[in-house]
């Protein structure tokens, strides 16, 4: 074969007819049209299950011609593809449909009274009551989760960044990662083997934020860690040479450079901790009456509140738990949003 | 004011001690973390033994869970085969989905798809988890029964999809629940991975006229292959330890079976959960010693995570 000949089969592969916009409209539209018919001829029927038959035959029959007109590759690549949007859409429903179920059943018990009142003395089929100890006991005891977390993870951080050489940072570094992937409930019964079993103390807001502050700890330590690291080391030498010292300029200056940094990772680690339930059922064992005082006795909380009335066999019940839900991931959606915008500015102005 | 030698070396001394000082505070706390995780490992292990002991069957066999019965009797088994089972198949559905938003967020969408797909897969990783659980009950588990029914009808010679013929609070609806709950965390570590591939290996699948699947599979899926272990990994540690959604989803029982598709079935962390307020003394301590197995395996799970992911680094490197 000539030379001529081997580029002319390479360019006619390269050039081979490839489906256009006009024909894959056609068959998106042959596709709906078919899953109509079929919808009415036959027993098959609900919204979710017509869509999802009409995008299955529209992927069957977008690879079958082009298997037909485009040839093999071009008909696995299209079909690749279809499964990778497939795959989104899988990803994103269920966000759509759980924010979108919360807020349609929780507006419809929220209310002002249902913000302010509590539970004392109201029977699970009562359909008035509400959240407002909960809400108290969610704040207490994620302020002081932070306020524990917070110095805390910041000084394990400027330990590993500004001080750490060798094995015994390797170590901690390594333990930050496990705690990291340390199941909530395990730090819950940690507290509680430890302050309540072992040292005797009672159910209070206070052990439940020391349950939080182990798991806001790996948070707050690697996304302070993180921001740390990329201070300039021009900025420390530049301290070093004016003959400040270490720890001065580690709280005046690399601090301060961070700070948007460290500020947003705080953020997120407080949304992480808001929503845990698992570890305050065995350490703040949940109150429907108000209990101001964190160090004693047990409190409410918005996540165990939704837990324990989400228990209930009762529609009204059932009902006050959407309505917390809804506060809940409001709180929680809220203070993402914020910090990730945050993040935004901050990487943007750098 | 330091004029002289002495009055000099005092200035230097006291500003030696602030250094001082701040190092023992911050190399403090880092010690204090490894006394935190020491902590865990040591108490849930005293409070455990009593229990144990007082546990008249082995606690590795044992299926039913009565420790405040008398005798007490308690074990493991059937709570650690729901625990693994649930996870196992909330992977099996949350890789490959993990694996295509990846994908999508990091080669397939266009740039300004890209951003807010990953931005909405994130936050789906914020909602909290007693959200999903209230969800998987109101909302899923009705729904769950059709598709159930069906699968049950057709497939139903294969032993998974054996059936009484009540559906509803199952493995199936809790693993669903779970796969959820993993994806974001399986797609977030991936796509990582995916955007460090080589620009030169894309480039050469294009120059060799690669369609963009082969340019995936040739380029991007080898070498993110460590990516979507690790991610994998820690999606199972996640479901694993995930107590409250699975507490509200599945009907509890004590018994080891196959059949995903009928209510029944417990995992370790939400029996935590369901049997808390109930539990007297021995109870308890029960309780923690079923913690202390969950800890034990989420400790193997990221170990073995880090080795693999160790291990492959080194060998995309050379």
């Amino acid at each position: 074969m000539t030379l001529v000949g081997v580029a002319s089969t390479v360019s006619s592969a390269l050039i081979r007819t490839r489906l256009s916009a006009w024909s894959l409209t056609a068959i998106a539209v042959g596709t709906v049209a078919v899953t109509v018919v079929l919808f009415a001829a036959t027993p098959m029927q609900g919204r979710v299950a017509f869509l999802l038959f009409a995008a299955a035959l529209y992927v069957t029959a977008l690879t079958t011609v082009s298997a037909l007109v485009e040839g093999r590759r071009r008909a696995k690549d299209r079909l690749v593809t279809s499964i990778v949007v497939a795959c989104s859409g899988a990803a994103v429903l269920p966000l759509i449909a759980v924010l979108g179920f919360t807020i349609a059943k929780g507006t419809a018990v929220l209310s002002g009274s249902f913000l302010t009142h509590t539970m004392r003395g109201v029977a699970e089929q009562d359909a008035n009551g509400g959240i407002y100890q909960a809400i108290i006991g969610t704040l207490e005891q994620v302020g002081l989760a932070t306020l524990m977390a917070v110095p805390f993870g910041l000084l394990v951080a400027i330990y590993l960044v500004e001080y750490s050489s060798g094995r015994f940072g390797r170590f901690v570094s390594f333990f930050v990662d496990v705690m990291t992937g340390l199941p909530s409930i395990v730090a819950g019964l940690f507290i509680f083997a430890l302050w309540i079993l072992a040292l005797g103390q009672s159910f209070s807001g206070f052990a439940g934020s020391m349950a939080l502050t182990v798991l806001m700890l790996p948070t707050v330590v690697r996304s302070a860690e993180e921001m740390l690291k990329i201070v300039p080391d021009s900025l420390r030498e530049g301290s070093y040479a004016l003959g400040i010292q270490k720890w001065v300029t580690v709280v005046r200056i690399v601090l301060p450079s961070a700070l948007a940094g460290i500020v947003t990772g705080v953020m997120l680690a407080i949304a992480r901790v808001t929503g845990e339930t698992a570890p305050l059922l065995v350490t703040v064992f949940g109150n429907p009456a108000l209990n101001f005082n964190p160090f004693s006795g047990a409190q409410a909380s918005l996540p165990l509140f939704v837990f324990s009335e989400a228990g209930l066999p009762n529609e009204t019940a059932i009902n006050r738990a959407w309505a917390a839900a809804l506060v809940l991931i409001l709180v929680v959606l809220v203070l993402n949003v914020v910090a990730r915008v945050l993040a935004r500015l901050v990487s943007v102005r750098s | 004011m330091s004029s002289t030698p002495s009055g000099e070396n005092l200035d230097r001394r006291t500003r030696r001690r602030g250094d001082a000082i701040f190092r023992m505070l911050a190399q403090g706390s880092g010690a204090a973390l490894l006394v935190i995780m020491a902590a865990i490992a040591v108490f849930l292990v005293l409070q455990a033994v009593p229990a144990l002991n007082a546990d008249t069957t082995s606690f590795l066999t044992t299926l039913k869970w009565a420790p405040d019965g008398t005798p007490s009797s308690f074990g493991i088994a059937a709570l650690a085969f729901g625990s693994v089972l649930t996870s196992l198949l909330a992977l099996l559905i949350s890789v490959p989905v993990a694996v295509g938003v990846a994908l999508a967020t990091s080669h397939y969408a266009p740039r300004w798809l890209a951003r807010p797909l990953a931005y909405v897969v994130d936050l789906l990783a914020a909602v909290p988890s007693v959200v999903f659980g209230l969800w998987g009950l109101t909302y899923l588990v009705p729904n769950i029964i059709a598709p159930s029914t069906s699968l049950n009808h057709y497939l139903g010679f294969i032993p998974f999809f054996a059936s009484n013929g009540t559906y509803g609070k199952s493995i199936f609806a809790a693993s669903i629940v779970l796969a959820v709950m993993a994806i974001p965390i399986i797609s977030a570590i991936s796509r990582e991975v995916f955007i460090q591939t080589p620009r030169d290996q894309v480039e050469a699948a294009w120059a060799i006229g690669a369609t963009k699947w082969e340019m995936v599979r040739t380029a991007i899926l080898p070498y993110g292959r460590s990516g979507i272990i690790s991610g994998t990994v820690l999606g199972f540690g996640r479901a694993i330890g995930e107590t409250i959604a699975v507490a509200l989803v599945l009907s509890a029982n004590y018994e080891i079976s196959l059949h995903i598709l009928e209510p029944g079935g417990n995992t370790i962390a939400a029996n935590i959960a369901t049997r808390y307020g109930e539990a007297g003394e021995i109870g308890r301590g029960a309780l923690i010693a079923s913690g202390l197995v969950l800890f034990i395996i989420t400790l193997i799970v990221n170990f073995g995570a880090r080795a693999i992911v160790g291990k492959n680094s080194r060998g995309g490197a050379s």
